[in-house]
C-alpha cells in the first residue's frame, strides 16, 4: 500500500513541477521547478529498483545541468517580461498539439492493455537472487558495452572542449599573468652586481 | 498495484508537457532548453520502466547514455546562448534569422 501511495506522490510531484517549469513567469523559478521534477523522477526510479540511475539523475542533473542552467539564467541580463509577450498567441496551437499527442499515447496504451500484441510477458515480480542494480549495470557497462561507454566519454569531452572554445574570448584590456615569461626569466637578465666607487654613483 | 502502464503514463504526460512547453515559450530559448530536458527525462522514465518490467538491463544502460547526451547538449546549448547574448544583447529566438535558414 505504501508503495502505491509513494508512486502517486512522486508521479504527482513530477507532473506538477513539469507544469510549473513551462508555465512559471520567471526562468529562475523554472529552473528550481525543474530541479524538483528531477528529484521526484529519481524517487520514481528508486521505487522501481533502478538505484544507480536515480543517483545519476540527482548527481548529473541536479548537481551539474540544473546549476549550469541557473548560472546562465542569472548571468544573462535579459528582459524576461518582453520574452513572454507572445505567450497567449502560441497557447491554442500548442494546446491542440499537446492534446493530440497525449490522445495518441493514451490510445496506444489502451490498445496495449487490451492485450493486442503480445511480444513478451511483463511481470514485475523481481527475479529471485538477482544481482544488485549497480552490480548488474556495472557488469554490462564494463564488458559488453565498454566501447559505447568510452564513446559516451568522448561525447562529454567534445562537449566540454566545444563549450570552452565557444565561450572563451581574448580580452585586450586586461594584463593576465604570463607564467612562461616568468619562468623563462633568469637572474642575469634582471640583476647586476656592481661595486661603484665613492662619489661615482651607479649607471642604470 | 503499480504496473508498467502507470510509469508509461507518467512518461507520456511529461513528454507532452515538454512539447507543449516548447510551443508555449517560443521566444525564450532557455525555457525551450528546459523543456527539452523534460522530454529527455520522459524518455528515460520509459526506458527504465521497460528495462525493469522486462528484466533487461540494456534499457538502463541506454538511459545512461541518454543522460550523457542530455548533459552534453545542455552544455553546448547554453554556450551557444551565452555567445549569442554577447553579440546581440538579447536571446529572443524570433530574431534569429541572420543565416536566413
Amino acid at each position: 500500500m505504501i508503495q502505491v501511495f509513494t508512486f502517486y506522490l512522486f508521479a504527482t510531484f513530477v507532473i506538477a513541477s513539469g507544469v510549473m517549469t513551462i508555465a512559471s513567469r520567471n526562468p529562475v523559478h523554472s529552473v528550481l521547478w525543474l530541479i524538483l521534477a528531477f528529484f521526484n523522477a529519481a524517487g520514481l526510479f528508486l521505487l522501481i529498483g533502478a538505484e544507480f540511475l536515480a543517483f545519476l539523475l540527482v548527481i548529473v542533473y541536479v548537481g551539474a545541468v540544473a546549476v549550469l542552467f541557473l548560472f546562465v539564467v542569472m548571468m544573462l541580463d535579459v528582459d524576461f517580461a518582453e520574452l513572454r509577450a507572445g505567450f497567449a498567441n502560441y497557447l491554442f496551437p500548442g494546446l491542440l498539439l499537446a492534446v493530440v499527442l497525449l490522445a495518441e499515447m493514451i490510445v496506444a496504451l489502451v490498445a496495449r492493455n487490451a492485450g493486442g500484441l503480445s511480444l513478451a510477458a511483463d511481470q514485475a515480480a523481481p527475479v529471485a537472487n538477482a544481482p544488485a542494480n549497480i552490480v548488474a549495470l556495472g557488469t554490462m557497462l564494463y564488458s559488453r558495452y565498454l566501447f559505447i561507454f568510452e564513446a559516451a566519454g568522448i561525447v562529454l569531452l567534445v562537449a566540454m572542449i566545444g563549450a570552452i572554445v565557444l565561450t572563451h574570448r581574448k580580452r585586450s584590456d586586461v594584463r593576465p599573468q604570463s607564467i612562461d615569461r616568468q619562468v623563462r626569466r633568469r637572474p642575469k637578465d634582471a640583476v647586476r652586481n656592481m661595486q661603484p666607487g665613492v662619489g661615482q654613483g651607479v649607471e642604470l | 498495484m503499480i504496473g508498467l502502464g502507470h510509469y508509461l503514463t507518467v512518461g507520456a504526460i511529461l513528454f507532452v508537457l515538454g512539447v507543449f512547453g516548447i510551443f508555449l515559450n517560443r521566444k525564450n530559448v532557455i525555457v525551450i532548453l528546459m523543456a527539452i530536458e523534460l522530454i529527455l527525462l520522459a524518455v528515460n522514465i520509459n526506458l527504465v520502466a521497460f528495462s525493469v518490467f522486462l528484466h533487461n538491463m540494456v534499457g538502463q544502460v541506454f538511459a545512461m547514455f541518454v543522460l550523457t547526451v542530455a548533459a552534453a547538449e545542455a552544455a553546448i546549448g547554453l554556450a551557444i546562448l551565452v555567445i549569442y547574448f554577447r553579440g546581440r544583447g538579447t536571446i529572443a529566438v524570433d530574431d534569429i534569422n541572420q543565416m536566413k535558414g
